[in-house]
């Protein structure tokens, strides 16, 4: 049996387990990106206060194309950590739900692709 | 201490911090599961970020009902999302000094954001000579 005594790297992987160890991972990942993003966005809101000018300068730097690419990652992380916290609170109040938590995690896939593609797409041909 | 499994420890019955903090996480999840994904929406897919600017945002702060939508999506997403930075800082900081030093700068970072934020929202007034 192991004995964890201060730091390991195995803590990244703090729950074992197949694809709930995965999609726990992509959880906590995509959910600190949304966090992070979500501290920037509250900073760049605050700049109106200075103004349209200073506000107007400062979104000019989001709109450049380079900012959509990291705006399709954001609506990624958002995306999957909706889908998957759906299955964290089925498995939760649902009783049933965690003998087929492999299966909502399939579903948890699934779910993501049909709300990601088509939102990246439409980010997407709206630079061109 | 002998940890035979890492992770968190179960919740002291003392207080129920975790449990209201567990319920909260559930509650919030499911508004901010239409909300969040509904100003998105609206922001990148029917509009594109390109069109924001301050004019946009005037627009949409004359009506209180944006205000009052912008107002409780960032109390529920800062909340939710600082406290799940502080179950991840549970899960991977276990010295004691640095729990204090990094828990004490999410509380304060946590309130100073949604300061921020609600100053923000409440006090916007659109600068009409420019």
């Amino acid at each position: 049996m192991e004995v964890n005594r201060g730091w390991s790297w195995s803590w990244i992987l703090i729950y074992r387990g197949q694809s709930g160890q995965w999609a726990q991972a992509l959880h906590r990942v995509t959910g600190l990106g949304v966090a992070f993003f979500l501290l920037l966005h509250i900073i760049d809101t605050a700049v109106l206060g200075w103004g349209p000018g200073a506000y107007n300068t400062l979104v000019n730097i989001w709109h450049m194309p380079l900012f959509r690419v990291f705006q399709i990652v954001l609506a990624a992380c958002l995306i999957y950590h909706a889908a998957n916290g759906i299955r964290v609170t089925l498995i939760d109040f649902w009783d049933k739900a965690s003998l087929y938590q492999e299966r909502l995690f399939w579903g948890t896939l699934v779910l993501f692709f049909v709300l990601f593609l088509p939102t990246a797409y439409f980010m997407l041909i709206s630079l061109f | 201490m002998l940890r035979v499994a890492p992770g968190r420890a179960k919740p002291s019955r003392a207080s129920n911090f975790e449990l209201w903090s567990w319920l909260f996480m559930r509650v919030s999840a499911v508004l901010l599961l239409s909300m969040a994904l509904a100003h998105f929406a609206i922001m990148h897919v029917f509009n594109t970020p390109d069109q924001v600017n301050y004019d946009f945002v005037a627009a949409r702060f004359a009506t209180p009902f944006w205000r009052v939508y912008d107002l409780v999506l960032l109390g529920l997403g800062v909340l939710h999302g600082m406290n799940g930075v502080r179950i991840v800082i549970d899960d991977y900081i276990h010295s004691r000094g640095w729990r204090v030093l990094v828990m004490s700068l999410l509380w304060v970072v946590t309130f100073v954001f949604l300061v921020i934020g609600t100053q923000v929202v409440l006090s916007f007034q659109p600068e009409v000579i420019r």
